[in-house]
């Protein structure tokens, strides 16, 4: 019997990977919160008003848990795990035992012990709970402090001000969104953000968190005393790993719970995944933490096919983001802003009036890392590039075109791409049996390909 | 599961570009060429990429990949894979335009659309479930250029 605590995009991952090779086995879900999985991102659309919480919750089709013969429990909060007795234990007292058990509780949000931090109207913005609060106060008050510019604190921005509420945000970093941008996409959409009207302070550190008299808040204080004035104030600095119990249960930690390259812990029978976990990354050599929705689900995709016996292989994190705010299209992934430039190649394109902007990061000629800004269309394209470890030495000059495409790769690798992935060579020539009537001079079938049957 | 492909044989592509053309009618509200092109708008856009540098050409469309890529980076769940026939195909109600799926996407197969009631939406290929037998752009390739096997 297979026991998953946490029900988000890592936990559906497993369910749907176990499903498609054990039709059977027992699968129990464990989640804190009182919903069936929603899409947690959505929570952004939905304080702006764009989406219903129906919709939010229609993540998985309606029948989802039942159809894949899924036990549910919400509202139920596991405080410990004890391996040997292969069994977790919840804050209510109750008891659930497991053959294996995956720890996909995800992220929590990273509360710095600022002064004034547990005052009335401080808020955080990760969960659709949170967000329900959010949309209740939105409604009374005039001003709202963020505290963080990354993608939860911008996004927060974003629906807060659809709701009439005067946003200021408060950045440590000498640009918002410093994981996902570099300063100049940065500048780009801070001015398009100062345009619709949002204060935003970069390089700048938050002291306290200011009183009003009556415990609530009345705004923030930066480093160097300056002030800002809120209403509420949110704390959106980032999320960590929401693992409290597994110290005591012996899994091995760092930032989040490590795990090998089959989503294993140190302890048989343990898996993590989601942002809880910290994996191997595609790039990188060392274990990091990756909170991306995309890999959440790869992880408990792969931790779902070993724990019933399939072998996988975790290829490992690669960062991407796809963030639109006030109407700017945005994509990045990889390495796009190494801190030491030596080794790697620049390619840029900026226009910065039309809010357009397109840089390519290649090492050894190979694509490690891009950030478009304005224009997205086909940017998984050049992620596939990165995965696939292409030498893009022949047609780098084309990387840039606006509408790059694979006309620009090498003929081989596109026809790798269009069909040799998927058929056997031998299919392949039954594609010329289909119009026999015409046989052009330069065909498929010749050279290498018939060779190869 | 083998889930069937349109393959295109950029050999015998000649770029008439007749499969956007079907594609954009079969999609359509009407189902007819003039109509849609010329009545219907926002026109629905092709699902179909056609490429050229001449006299190199082709069209290319979504794979329906066995774990995709899309599906798992969408936010809101409108993407989907069916369970019997392995079609991957978008709810455009559900759909809420993060463009996940444009940034997960290899293949670049996925495309921004807008709609009637001006909503941003993601579309692909969905080898016309539902519309015939046949992709109509396969239906509608004069040279054969595009195999549904």
């Amino acid at each position: 019997m297979i026991t998953i605590i946490g029900n988000s995009v890592a936990a559906i991952g497993a369910i749907e990977a176990i499903r498609r090779v054990d039709k059977e086995i027992p699968i129990t879900v464990i989640s804190k919160e009182p919903y069936i999985a929603y899409g947690r991102p959505v929570i952004s659309d939905f304080l702006k008003g764009k989406a219903k919480e129906e919709k939010l919750l229609s993540y998985r089709r309606q029948g989802f848990y039942e159809k894949n013969n899924v036990k549910l429990i919400l509202n139920e909060e596991i405080i410990s795990i004890e391996p040997k007795k292969k069994k977790v234990i919840a804050k209510s007292g109750n008891e659930y035992t497991y053959k294996k058990l995956l720890i996909a509780t995800g992220g929590v949000p990273f509360i710095p012990p600022f002064k004034g931090k547990d005052l009335k109207n401080v808020y955080t913005f990760t969960t659709l709970d949170d967000t329900k609060k959010l949309m209740e106060i939105s409604k009374s008050i005039k001003k709202a402090v963020i505290i963080g510019g990354g993608l939860i604190g911008l996004k927060a921005a974003e629906g807060l001000h659809a709701q009439g509420v005067k946003v200021s945000i408060v950045e440590l970093m000498d640009r918002i969104l410093s994981l996902a941008f570099d300063k100049v996409a940065g500048s780009i959409v801070e001015n398009r953000m100062t345009d619709v009207g949002i204060d935003i302070y970069t390089e700048a550190s938050t002291e306290e968190i200011l009183d009003d008299g009556t415990g609530s808040v009345r705004g923030i204080r930066l480093k160097g005393d300056r002030e800002i004035e809120g209403d509420i104030v949110v704390i959106a600095i980032g999320v960590v790993p929401n693992a409290p119990f597994a110290k005591s249960a012996g899994i091995e930690m760092n930032r989040g719970i490590l795990v090998d390259e089959h989503m294993e812990t140190n302890i048989k029978d343990i898996y993590a995944a989601g942002d809880v976990a910290e994996a191997k990354q595609f790039l990188y050599e060392q274990k990091m933490l990756l909170p991306i929705w995309p890999d959440a689900y790869k992880q408990g995709r792969v931790a779902g096919y070993n724990m019933v016996g399939v072998e996988r292989i975790y290829e490992g994190g690669l960062s991407m983001n796809s963030i639109e705010l006030f109407g700017i299209s945005t994509i990045s992934a990889g390495v796009h802003t190494p801190q030491n430039h030596e080794g790697y190649e620049f390619l840029s394109d900026l226009r910065e009036k039309q809010y357009r902007y397109r840089k390519i990061v290649l090492k050894n000629n190979k694509v490690v890392g891009f950030i478009f800004v304005g224009d997205i269309d086909r940017a998984g394209i050049y992620v596939g590039l990165i995965r696939d470890k292409v030498d893009v030495s022949t047609f780098k000059d084309k990387l840039l075109k606006k509408d790059f495409g694979f006309i620009d790769l090498p003929y081989e690798l596109r026809q790798e791409r269009f069909w040799k992935r998927f058929l056997e060579v031998k299919d392949a020539a039954c594609f010329e049996s289909v119009c026999p009537q015409y046989t052009p001079e330069y065909t498929l079938s010749d050279s290498e390909v018939i060779d190869g049957e | 599961m083998s889930i069937k492909r349109v393959y295109p044989r950029e050999e015998y592509c000649m770029g008439c570009r007749l499969c956007e053309v079907a594609c954009i009618t079969v999609h359509s509200e009407s189902g007819d060429t003039i109509k849609a092109y010329k009545k219907e708008f926002p026109r629905e856009p092709s699902r179909i990429w056609f490429e050229e540098k001449k006299p190199e050409c082709f069209s290319f469309m979504c794979r329906h990949c066995d774990e995709p890529d899309c599906l798992e980076a969408c936010i809101s769940g409108a993407i989907t894979k069916d369970s019997e026939t392995g079609i991957v195909t978008i709810d455009e109600d559900i759909c809420v335009g993060c463009w996940s799926c444009i940034m997960a996407c290899p293949y670049g197969a996925l495309k921004k659309k807008v709609r009637k009631d001006n909503k941003m939406v993601s579309t692909k290929c969905d080898l016309c479930i539902g519309r015939g037998v046949n992709p109509a752009c396969v239906q509608a390739c004069p040279n054969r250029a595009l195999v549904f096997k």
